[in-house]
């Protein structure tokens, strides 16, 4: 068979006909959102849906204003989200470098159990933690909600930049010892020059992670610290439901992460088989 | 440049039954080309990597041009390593890869510039100072390796397997090479190999180690000649000593398909033994011919292999396998029944029970004096 005959056969005509299909499924909420959010209420609301329709900017207009403004959210999640991503990946990188490079019995079991504690379902936690913060005062501050954040991702960026440094040979750590490098300067002139793809992407990863997290924005903050989550979930009150409005917010909160994660793509591919091609 | 001293030296790691490496002492003169040889796991590589400092010992001291190292960290021991993986920064530069160790010393760029291209001049790898270490093959990591040692001017050079990773022409060239270049330089160097001929070509004295003890310590002549027991008898030549189980009556020592007559010098040797294990190098076998001059070993040819220059052959003698180097123009056909002879003053006797030797050969060859 050629090569021209092959690419056209039937099974690969069906799995290429199943991809688009099932590609198409995942994608259409985010068209629907993304339809919806330059409706009018009325047209959000019909019944039968409206496929041709005149766009209009009005929910976003009535959007950005709405309950103290979307900058005031767009700003603390920003901060949260690079906050903690920073104070994660500071905290990560020794306890990723001490356990890649100078494991212990224990280093395996304390992996473990690091992930373990993400089995653990966050409202499981939500009281004690709740109560916690009420007692000193983290209630609707956004360092509280950077302290949540990095303990939420700690675990799985420690076990990503372990990963990525076990793929560092430890020959080169002892060739640095040997030629005369303090810990330091390995590691800042061998292990990180190196380990930049896996950490940026590990970066880029607890970032996405932070920017999405809605739940205990919603619960631990009121609205000095509330991030976008808890903007679109303001979308949804007392008063009705708000379709177009909703979607438009959802819209302006998934864009930047949406652009951010395009731009990152190449790099995030590259981190992410590291290890594979070396 | 300096004398390297371990003193009882040992090694425990921790949850480990037994000692690594055990009891291990010896003293290089000033410039000595030290190989540490043996099989797999015999302590070889954890003994280089305590005198780097990369692992502490447990037990006894090591000392670096008459200080006392203990305790102290890799990079203040004033060595340099060269890994078995080479271990370029792959991020670097040859030059860069080169230059690092004088960086971090802080020595001025106009210096650090003259010393890297010097080092890559007597390497022969000007041309490739400004490469990465993947655009390199194997033998040219393998030089940049050497240069990032070099550069440094350490007290002692550490080599740990370093030609392992080259096919077999190259090592050949390379070893010639760091020959060369240790003669020019003259630091003390420890060369770990498991080769038994990267040993005895390039060690000026050779640590035979085995089970994390060191079996004999000497010049590669001594140790061909004058083996300390069994396993270093084996270990070193090649193809392997033949060994032979014998019962000894009325100075003769005999077996299943072999006979062989003591001298007086190897009778007083065996004193009142009655068992013996007799070794003899493949080397010192020949074919024998009508002549019965006491010596025999007899069997039937398994396999011939044809070297050219010379052949090998393995002959089946009692149930002992026995090879022998015969010449080329011998005409011996698999399955054929031979006869080998071996000269009285060319056998190794060994204590059938401790296996450590009883007697050596002298073969005349003096040793070189150390450079």
């Amino acid at each position: 068979m050629s090569a021209q005959a092959k690419r056209f056969s039937g099974a690969n005509i069906a799995f290429g006909v199943l991809g688009w299909a099932v590609a198409l499924l995942m994608f259409l909420p985010l068209i629907w959102l993304v339809v919806t959010a330059f409706k009018t209420e009325a047209e959000a609301f019909t019944v039968t849906p409206q496929l041709f329709f005149e766009p209009t900017l009005e929910s976003f207009k009535a959007a950005l204003a709405q309950g103290g403004g979307y900058w005031h959210y767009a700003w603390n999640s920003v901060f949260t989200a690079v906050a903690s991503t920073l104070i994660g990946l500071v905290l990560t990188v020794p306890a990723a470098y001490a356990m890649a490079f100078y494991p212990s019995k224990r280093t395996d079991f304390t992996l473990v159990w690091m992930v373990s504690t993400k089995f653990i379902p966050a409202v499981g936690v939500l009281v004690p933690i709740f109560l916690v913060y009420k007692t000193i005062g983290l209630l609707d501050n956004v360092w509280g909600l950077i302290a949540l954040y990095t303990a939420m991702n700690l675990p799985i960026m420690i076990w990503m930049v372990y990963s990525y440094f076990r793929d560092i040979p430890k020959d080169l750590v002892e060739a640095a010892n040997i030629d005369g490098a303090s810990m330091g300067q390995t590691m800042r002139k061998v292990i990180l020059p190196l380990a930049t793809p896996g950490l940026a992407s590990t970066g880029l990863l607890a970032l996405i992670l932070a920017w999405n997290e809605s739940f205990w924005s919603i619960t631990m903050t009121n609205h000095a610290a509330s991030t976008l989550p808890v903007y679109i979930a303001s979308f949804k009150s007392a008063e009705g439901m708000f379709w177009a409005k909703m979607s438009a917010a959802s819209v302006l909160s998934i864009a930047p992460i949406i652009v951010l994660g395009w731009f990152a793509q190449r790099q995030m591919v590259r981190g992410l088989t590291f290890g594979a091609v070396k | 440049m300096a004398v390297v001293a371990l003193k009882n030296v040992g090694k425990q790691y921790p949850g480990a039954a037994g000692l690594a490496v055990e009891d291990f002492n010896l003293t290089t003169h000033d410039g000595e080309f030290i190989v540490l040889v043996g099989p797999s796991g015999c302590g070889k590589t954890t003994t280089m990597r305590m005198i780097a400092g990369l692992e502490e010992h447990t037990q006894g001291t090591i000392e670096i041009g008459g200080r006392d190292v203990t305790g102290v960290v890799p990079k203040d021991r004033d060595i340099a390593m060269v890994f078995q993986s080479y271990a370029l920064y792959p991020h670097m530069s040859v030059r860069d890869n080169m230059a690092f160790s004088l960086k971090l010393k802080k020595y001025a760029r106009a210096d650090i510039k003259q010393r890297v291209e010097e080092a890559a001049e007597v390497l022969g790898i000007t041309p490739l100072l400004d490469r990465k270490p993947r655009a390199l093959s194997g033998g040219q990591r393998q030089r940049v390796a050497l240069g990032r040692a070099i550069v440094r001017q350490p007290q002692v050079f550490l080599m740990d397997e370093p030609l392992s990773n080259l096919d077999a022409k190259l090592r050949v060239d390379m070893r010639a090479e760091i020959i060369k270049l240790h003669r020019k330089l003259g630091v003390t160097t420890f060369y770990v190999t498991h080769d038994q001929t990267e040993a005895m070509t390039m060690g000026q004295r050779i640590a035979v180690m085995k089970d994390g003890v060191v079996q004999q310590i000497d010049s590669p002549n001594n140790l061909y000649q004058q083996p300390a027991n069994v396993f270093v008898g084996g270990f070193i030549g090649t193809p392997a000593m033949n060994f032979l189980d014998a019962a000894v009556e009325n100075g003769t020592a005999t077996g299943s398909g072999f006979s062989l007559v003591l001298d007086a010098a190897r009778r007083d040797a065996a004193g009142t033994r009655e068992r013996l294990h007799v070794g003899i190098r493949p080397e010192h076998l020949h074919l024998a011919g009508n002549e019965a001059d006491g010596q025999s070993l007899r069997g039937e040819v398994e396999v011939v292999e044809p070297l050219g220059a010379l052949t090998m052959i393995q002959v089946r003698v009692g149930d002992t396998k026995v090879t022998a180097q015969i010449e080329p123009h011998q005409q011996v056909a698999m399955g054929d029944a031979v006869a080998l002879t071996c000269a009285a003053d060319k056998l190794y006797l060994f204590d059938a029970d401790s296996e450590d030797t009883l007697m050596g050969i002298d073969s005349g060859v003096a040793d070189q004096p150390a450079a």
